[in-house]
């Protein structure tokens, strides 16, 4: 697994095993735990404030390492995504949607403030403004069906703001979870910024949207008896959460801006100016 | 006062810290970029760049003329009509990020290369000019699959081949900032750079070639002001981006008064940089200094007029005083080099007369001791004091480092001052009172009006004058417009 830029094994010493298409076993994983999810979050934690604090410029330059990184390694990614079940052309489709979608949201990093805030011409002598900021540490439970995509789907829209995540991968296509971890770990990205988990979901999801350290949780799926708990399980400290049904994230439409200030909070600033135009108004 | 101050005619000289040229690789000849091949210029001519600083040539550049312009433009229409604008906002983006990851590898070649040719200092060149460049490629490639969302309900559309004609005190910067927006909107270009400060657009021209941009996306002719005006002239040219002088900026905004051609025109300045009594002080120094010397002041929104509040002026300008005699002029390539060299003969030329035209106007000049090189074209940064608001000191642009400096009682009288010129692209404030910057900034016509600093440029950031000072916005997203039609 991946946790504050390491690569610990779980506490818990469990492990689950990957099979292919042929149900033949290709690799051990990390069964992930609790503990492991806690400790996660406390890097996280610590991770959160200097990420956020670096320039959007330094943040989608980061960004667009880790697509550089990976299509370095492309090959490596089809071989895994293939071991998975994937034809090689799914399996090339998936590796350059991932860098283009990376690629897309390094794009954002300097841009998404541009289109999302606002000067407010409030009625009286004040420079009122509002921006966003990133919300802190999120949670995310990234989609079952794609071992690559769905990762970088999920990771690139919460960091890039600045806020700093515990994704828990897919369990049924884990392989290219520790490979991407290894990309991540060469690109700059400041330890603790992504922490990578694999294990079981239904497992899992109870301490992802409990913690009280947690400030947002992304779900991606369908499944009614976990989105209704985690739902029930954020009000315990007003964590926002984010459900993603019925997405094909091979296509455009799994990417957005939108997606990007999901993990966002709206501040507004008001200062004084000293008189402005006849009427005293604002901007 | 000035007892206490460090004696810096003592012992204090920096031992040089010359940057290497070992790395830099520059050919004895330049031909044209155009279509994606260099191609020898129809005239057979070649004119000389020389280095500033000792007055040697650095190689020769093509000399273009209409025949090569047309070629260029004929080339930017094919590479319009089959590649470019048939290729998707993200495989456009995609390009565009390759030639900004390839300035940052080539940067230290870059810088030393721009300030050889330029006479810029090496600091500046490498810690603004080139980063920024390479940042404004960046910036403006993530727009390229994301017009949709910065104008949204107006379907945004490629203009066509745009013709580009910068200045020669930024010259990779001022390429960056005209090409990058260009590309990424779907447009080609054909670029012509100033004819003193060819050599780092020839540069990019070859950092496309490398970023394997289909040929003719982008073209590079060079020579002086007739090959702009043949490609400000010529029927295939969509759009007109231009950076340098107002007296230019008007003869092409009439030259294509009877086209369809758009224009951008990012015209001279003459900013006021003004000093409020509760300002910090030693920053405020800092800053003016930062205002008018930096890159020798040529810069078209440089503070070339300081506007003091008459209580501390005193202070100000003893401080000021004191910082100038720090200032290092000298071989740009040194690192501790504040003051590298005047562009040009010519330029050097024109600053002179703007201070034998100072003094004849009965205003009093300051400049520190010190002996200045033989060889080059040198200035020594310069302040006028006691100048009227109707000399030509105060009114024109000098494009060198020469600050002249006026006093004001009052806010309003403040403005006044900063307002009265025909100029509009910049203008600074100091104070620790931030309802007063509001106060200031809101009532300044200037396109950019910079509080506690000064000079600060970001891709990020729309630059762009009021008035006489050009229309048009450079950089972040209003910098997209100028490259873009749209259905409403």
């Amino acid at each position: 697994m991946y946790i504050g830029g390491k690569f610990p094994r779980t506490e818990s010493g469990r492990y689950f095993t990957l099979k292919n298409a042929k149900g033949e076993e290709i690799a051990n994983m990390c069964k992930g735990s609790r503990k492991d999810f806690r400790n996660a979050v406390v890097e996280a934690r610590k991770a959160f404030e200097p990420w956020s604090n670096k320039t959007a410029y330094n943040r989608s330059q980061i960004l667009y390492r880790i697509a550089e990184m990976l299509e370095g390694r492309k090959a490596q990614f089809i071989d895994e995504l293939m071991q998975m079940g994937s034809t090689k052309k799914q399996a090339d489709e998936e590796v350059f949607t991932s860098i283009d979608r990376l690629i897309y949201y390094a794009g954002w990093a300097d841009k998404y403030q541009q289109i999302s805030s606002s000067v407010n011409p409030v009625s009286g002598a004040f420079f009122n403004f509002t921006v966003l900021e990133p919300t802190g540490v999120v949670t995310a439970i990234a989609p079952e069906e794609n071992g690559l995509i769905g990762l970088v789907s999920v990771i690139a829209p919460i960091i890039v703001s600045g806020n700093s995540c515990i994704v828990l991968a897919s369990e049924s296509k884990a392989l290219c979870s520790v490979s991407f971890a290894e990309v991540i770990n060469s690109s700059d990205v400041p330890g603790g910024v992504i922490n990578i988990l694999t294990g079981n979901a239904e497992e899992l999801i109870p301490h992802f949207s409990t913690h009280m350290d947690v400030n947002s949780m992304l779900y991606c799926g369908d499944d009614k008896k976990s989105i209704q708990l985690i739902k029930e399980n954020s009000a315990i400290n007003l964590k926002r959460i984010v459900i993603k049904k019925d997405i094909d994230w091979m296509k455009d439409e799994a990417e957005s801006p939108y997606f990007i200030t999901k993990f966002t909070e709206v501040k507004t600033t008001w200062h004084p100016i000293e008189k402005i135009g006849a009427s005293g108004s604002g901007y | 006062m000035s007892e206490n101050k460090i004696n810096l005619k003592s012992n204090w000289d920096l031992a040089p810290s010359l940057e290497s040229t070992s790395h830099i690789n520059l050919k004895k000849k330049y031909d044209l970029f155009i279509g994606g091949k260099w191609v020898k210029p129809s005239s057979g001519k070649y004119f000389d760049t020389n280095n500033p600083a000792t007055e040697e040539k650095l190689a020769s550049i093509a000399n273009a003329n209409k025949k090569d312009v047309d070629m260029a433009v004929k080339a930017a229409r094919k590479a319009y009509d089959t590649t470019w604008s048939k290729l998707s906002g993200k495989e456009r983006g995609k390009y565009i990020f390759r030639i900004a990851r390839i300035i940052q590898e080539r940067a230290k070649e870059l810088a030393v290369v721009e300030t050889l040719d330029g006479g810029k200092p090496i600091r500046e060149s490498r810690d603004i000019d080139i980063p920024l460049a390479a940042n404004h490629f960046f910036y403006y490639a993530g727009w390229a699959d994301k017009l949709e969302y910065a104008f949204p309900n107006r379907n945004p559309k490629s203009l066509g081949v745009a013709g580009q004609i910068t200045p020669w005190n930024f010259p990779l910067l001022m390429a960056a900032w005209k090409i990058a927006p260009a590309l990424a909107c779907g447009n080609t270009v054909v670029l012509k750079p100033a004819e003193t400060t060819s050599l780092t657009t020839l540069l990019l021209a070859e950092i496309c070639e490398q970023a394997g941009l289909p040929a003719g996306v982008v073209n590079v002719v060079t020579g002086a002001g007739d090959v702009g005006a043949e490609i400000v002239n010529h029927d295939g040219i969509d759009k007109i981006a231009f950076t340098g002088s107002t007296g230019v900026g008007k003869i092409i905004q009439k030259a294509i008064s009877g086209t369809d051609k758009k224009a951008t025109l990012e015209l001279g300045g003459k900013a006021a940089n003004i000093v409020f009594e509760d300002a910090p002080l030693d920053q405020a120094v800092e800053g003016i200094i930062n205002g008018i010397f930096f890159n020798q002041g040529h810069v078209c929104c440089a503070g070339s007029r300081l506007l003091v509040q008459e209580s501390v002026y005193d202070v100000v300008l003893r401080k000021l005083k004191d910082r100038m005699e720090s200032l290092i002029v000298g071989n740009p390539l040194d690192k501790n080099t504040d003051i590298g060299a005047i562009n040009s003969k010519s330029q050097l030329d024109t600053i002179n007369h703007y201070i034998k035209l100072g003094k004849e106007e009965g205003a009093e000049i300051y400049q520190p001791e010190g002996k200045l090189e033989k060889k080059g074209y040198w200035c020594k940064p310069t302040l006028f004091t006691g100048v009227a608001q109707s000399n030509r000191i105060v009114q024109e642009e000098i494009f060198g480092p020469v600050l002249a400096i006026q006093t004001f009682r009052t806010i309003e009288e403040a403005i006044t001052k900063a307002n009265n010129t025909p100029y509009g692209l910049s203008a600074g404030v100091w104070t620790d009172k931030g309802s007063k910057i509001f106060n200031v900034t809101s009532q300044l016509r200037a396109g950019i009006v910079w509080a506690n600093t000064f000079n600060k440029f970001d891709p990020t950031s729309p630059f762009g004058g009021y008035k006489e000072s050009g229309f048009g916005r450079e950089g972040g997203l209003h910098g997209l417009e100028a490259y873009l039609e749209f259905e409403n």
